[in-house]
């Protein structure tokens, strides 16, 4: 049965990934395409940034455990069993300094018509952001 | 109805974000959500959401984007807890107000639960919050920085709930259960929203969602027994915490 993987903005389908308790071991190449993290030998690197490797994070087969990686980087891990969906959300310390800097987090979201809008491109204006509900 | 607000100020370089909180996605918003007879009598509505007639009779659909988040993400990036809430963000792309309840204030537990009708003396507290509410926007929009209602880094900071460990484990189980609810897998992701409500039990976002997942209810506003009996449970708590205007 295939895994599911959210992280970030991504989902990814992983046909190879094997499921163990906490561990969800992928091929390295999986493992890039469902987190952006790729396996040099520095490390997990993406963009400029590199986390070592634990030995543990390995198997024989060169596999990776994505779930051992996201504990140490203080991610959320919640898993659906019946529909093998794993989601990583992000930790408490990059959530805080996000919003404790005062810079505005970015994100990118579609109007009812689908088209994408980012709050950057509103920069050079002031902007008030409301949320409102449909129900 | 923050369109009348938009062509006053956008010429002074007011921008206007609306973010739906919907796991439905524009499917279930793209109607405008009523109560199923509060479309025919939106005075009710106005009052409750303290417009006056004034503002209220000059509204016009929104020119300014009007945004769908299925994932909450923007209530996990700025910690919002219902709507309406509003964040204030410069020209330099600072929050100088985090985010708080946008004009509204507690009115929940006073209306008539049938006619969602309001006390005239709650209604016009209502209106009296709304403006003092829009008359700080304004005041921002045209003195920027030099606005008492622009608020210091130090008492932005002093504002701002960071999010702790439940937050955060929160918010991953809504962006689960978006995914299950997306795919069809309505009980899973009903257990992922649930988790989301229990977990982080300040957010009537999540509340309301894990509530409006059922297909037939998508899209109706959500005022049953459930909801009427977390309301009750505040007790002399806010529902909506009214905006602090002090200067800051």
């Amino acid at each position: 049965m295939k895994t599911t993987i959210l992280y970030d903005e991504r989902t990814t389908e992983v046909a190879a990934a094997q499921v163990d308790g906490e561990h969800v071991w992928l091929e390295a190449d999986d493992f890039s395409a469902a987190t952006g993290w790729k396996l040099e030998s520095a490390g997990l690197c993406r963009g400029d940034a590199c986390v070592r490797t634990e030995p543990s994070w390995r198997d024989p087969a060169g596999r990776v455990d994505l779930g051992a990686f996201a504990r140490h980087m203080g991610q959320p891990i919640v898993h659906d069993e019946p529909n093998n969906v794993w989601a990583f959300g992000e930790s408490v310390s990059t959530r805080r300094e996000q919003l404790f800097s005062l810079e505005a987090p970015d994100f990118t979201l579609p109007d009812l018509d689908g088209n994408l809008h980012s709050l950057s491109d509103y920069r050079g204006k002031k902007v008030f952001m409301y949320s409102w509900g449909s129900y | 109805m923050w369109q009348v607000i938009y062509e006053e100020l956008r010429d002074d370089g007011l921008e206007i974000i609306a973010v739906a909180f919907d796991a439905a996605g524009a499917a279930a918003v793209a109607g405008r959500i009523r109560a199923n007879d509060i479309g025919e009598r939106p005075e009710v509505l106005a009052a409750l959401m303290g417009w006056a007639p004034d503002l209220w009779s000059r509204q016009s659909p929104p020119t300014y984007p009007c945004l769908i988040d299925e994932n909450h993400t923007v209530a996990d990036l700025y910690g919002m807890v219902n709507v309406p809430q509003a964040v204030w963000i410069d020209e330099h792309g600072r929050i100088v107000r985090p985010a708080e309840s946008a004009g509204v204030i507690d009115m929940a537990k006073y209306m008539n639960r049938e006619t969602f009708e309001l006390p005239a003396d709650v209604a016009e507290n209502g209106v009296k919050a709304r403006n003092s509410y829009i008359y700080a926007l304004r005041d921002w929009v045209r003195n920027g920085s030099d606005s008492v209602f622009a608020l210091s880094p130090a008492e932005v900071k002093r504002r701002l709930r960071g999010p702790d460990e439940n937050a955060v484990l929160a918010a991953t189980h809504v962006k689960l259960g978006r995914h299950l609810f997306a795919h069809d897998a309505l009980d899973a992701a009903k257990r992922h929203f649930a988790e989301a409500s229990r977990l982080a039990p300040d957010s009537w976002n999540y509340r309301r969602q894990s509530m409006m997942l059922d297909p037939g209810s998508v899209g109706e506003l959500n005022a049953g027994p459930d909801f009427w009996a977390a309301v009750d449970a505040l007790g002399d708590a806010d529902y909506y915490p009214p905006a602090d205007l002090s200067p800051g």
